[in-house]
């Protein structure tokens, strides 16, 4: 039931995105434009079937990249945000830190990263983590600042170790800040691979549509961003689904609420 | 054992800080509990009632006085105590077997320990089979119960509740007055019970402290001599009114004529 209810609030968007692409290919082909200028969808579809292996190993490429940096901001956001939560002084002294370092630009950052780290996977996956810690840190601080005293009084009279109130408490309370810290990062952390590869890479997306561009194959270019987005809503998926699998209590479950109260 | 002094609050004096402001909650407040007894606070709501028991459980310091659990200093300490805050404070993360084993996982039991001690005792907690729901999908009366399930396994002889039924329907309320009291007659704990009403107080105490508004000052003292097991039908006797119109009195509350309260009313 829920399943069609949600396919069916998609149709109107599917169905307008079927007609754009329709209109799209009939204006390519009436106007005649050059292929490197606007190619038909006809056209990267084509494109993307030729260079599908090839397009796979880019993607898996950069893929590896995004889950590094990934995996890498978790880490790190989780430690500080803990660290900060448990010594005042030093969230008061990191976290406007934090926030100022978001001003500069990325792509200002990339470069001295890459200077720094050459051109392999590690400065790849250092730039993708700089983009995804903030999000994560920033929403993982507000989580554990808004966890209820009164929750920590009260594991207290129970004379719970810290570890306890932070596994039991804090930790399960942060975690849909953690999710929707997640959700941003994870569109993030794509764009903060490419970023990585546009500037010195041997291969990923971002190479591939470098070398699409400088050799107009404009196809190829759109075929490569048609991955990137399928790239992305797969991680954003993934996210939702890790966060309904890690939060069972945030679940509907209308039946066993009715059985609860027919009892 | 009946006359050992459980919890003693010598003279004290409590602030709050609310930005600049000092705010006096407690005026030399003094009180006791003696072993196995069920004594209540009553009092409006913004008396610091709810200061008492935190004070009491050693979650917050008294500016003046002494607090006294088993003849020890509680010094602002937390104390391991069955500290039952206003709000139920189950954790909507963790089922309700998960929640009332946390008292008894902090004490380093195996969780298969502890869930065995808990599902043992949902029957007499009227919580039989809903050891794996969630918070949200129990009734109201249902989370306090697991939520007193929960403090009862805290182990410790004093109890500190505060208003664990202020949030239920009058109904749910009444029948959860009967349910307490045979669950306290039935593990014999030490009771320091906060409440705001005049018939919960008088129904379920052996004593009773009237306080008044802020800054909180004890009014009067008052022994209810009540037979147990009590039943509601107490509630229509003439002693329990005679009560009632004490404590009506100790509260100073002015009861305008014309809403029809018929308290003036003695036997």
């Amino acid at each position: 039931m829920k399943k069609w209810a949600s396919i069916k609030d998609n149709l109107p968007a599917v169905g307008f995105l079927i007609f754009l692409i329709a209109i799209w290919e009939l204006a390519a082909r009436a106007a005649d434009v050059a292929a490197y200028i606007l190619p038909a969808p006809s056209a990267i579809a084509m494109a993307l079937v030729d260079n599908f292996s090839l397009l796979l190993e880019h993607t898996r490429v950069t893929f590896i990249a995004v889950i590094g940096g990934l995996a890498m901001a978790i880490l790190v956001a989780l430690i500080l945000a803990i660290a900060m939560d448990r010594w005042k002084p030093l969230k008061q002294a990191l976290y406007p830190v934090l926030v100022i370092s978001q001003a500069i630009p990325i792509f200002a950052l990339a470069p001295l990263i890459l200077i720094w780290f050459g051109a392999g996977l590690l400065p790849k996956v250092l730039i993708v983590a700089l983009v995804c810690f903030f999000p994560l840190a920033v929403n993982l601080v507000e989580g554990f600042s808004q966890v209820d005293p009164e929750a920590v009084d009260l594991m207290q009279t129970m004379q719970a170790n810290r570890w306890m109130i932070m596994s039991s408490v804090q930790l399960p309370f942060a975690m849909p800040f953690f999710f929707s810290g997640l959700k941003i990062a994870a569109t993030y952390s794509v764009l903060g691979a490419i970023i990585g590869e546009w500037l010195a890479a041997r291969a990923g997306l971002g190479i591939y549509m470098l070398r699409a561009m400088h050799s107009f194959r404009t196809s190829h270019l759109f075929a490569s961003i048609i991955v990137v987005v399928i790239l992305s809503l797969t991680l954003f998926k993934l996210v939702e689904l890790s966060g309904w699998l890690a939060m069972p209590w945030q679940r509907e479950s209308n039946n066993r609420l009715n059985k609860a109260n027919n009892k | 054992m009946k006359n050992t002094i459980k919890l003693n609050l010598e003279n004290i004096d409590a602030t709050y800080y609310s930005g600049e402001e000092l705010l006096p909650v407690l005026n030399n407040v003094s009180l006791y509990v003696k072993s196995g007894e069920f004594v209540s606070v009553l009092g409006p709501s913004g008396s610091g009632k709810s200061t008492i028991l935190k004070i009491a459980a050693g979650l917050l310091k008294p500016d003046r006085g002494r607090v006294l659990i088993d003849n020890r200093h509680v010094n602002g300490k937390p104390q391991m105590v069955g500290y039952m805050p206003q709000q139920d404070l189950l954790f909507p993360w963790k089922t309700l077997k998960q929640n009332a084993a946390l008292p008894l996982l902090a004490r380093k039991w195996t969780k298969n320990k502890a869930f065995a001690r808990v599902e043992e005792l949902l029957p007499a907690f009227g919580l039989e089979g809903f050891a794996n729901y969630y918070p949200h999908q129990l009734s109201g009366g249902m989370r306090q119960r697991a939520a007193l399930l929960r403090t009862m396994l805290i182990e410790s002889d004093l109890m500190l509740l505060d208003e664990p039924f202020g949030a239920l329907d009058a109904l749910t309320r009444e029948i959860l007055q009967d349910w307490l009291l045979e669950i306290w007659e039935r593990f014999k704990r030490s009771v320091l019970f906060v409440t705001h009403s005049i018939d919960e107080a008088i129904y379920l105490s052996d004593r009773v402290y009237v306080i008044t508004e802020r800054p909180g000052k004890i009014a009067i003292e008052q022994k209810i001599e009540l037979k147990r097991p009590r039943s509601k039908t107490v509630l229509t006797t003439s002693l329990f009114s005679s009560y009632k119109q004490l404590l009506i009195d100790a509260l100073n509350i002015k009861f305008p004529d014309s809403t029809g309260f018929d308290h003036q009313q003695k036997p």
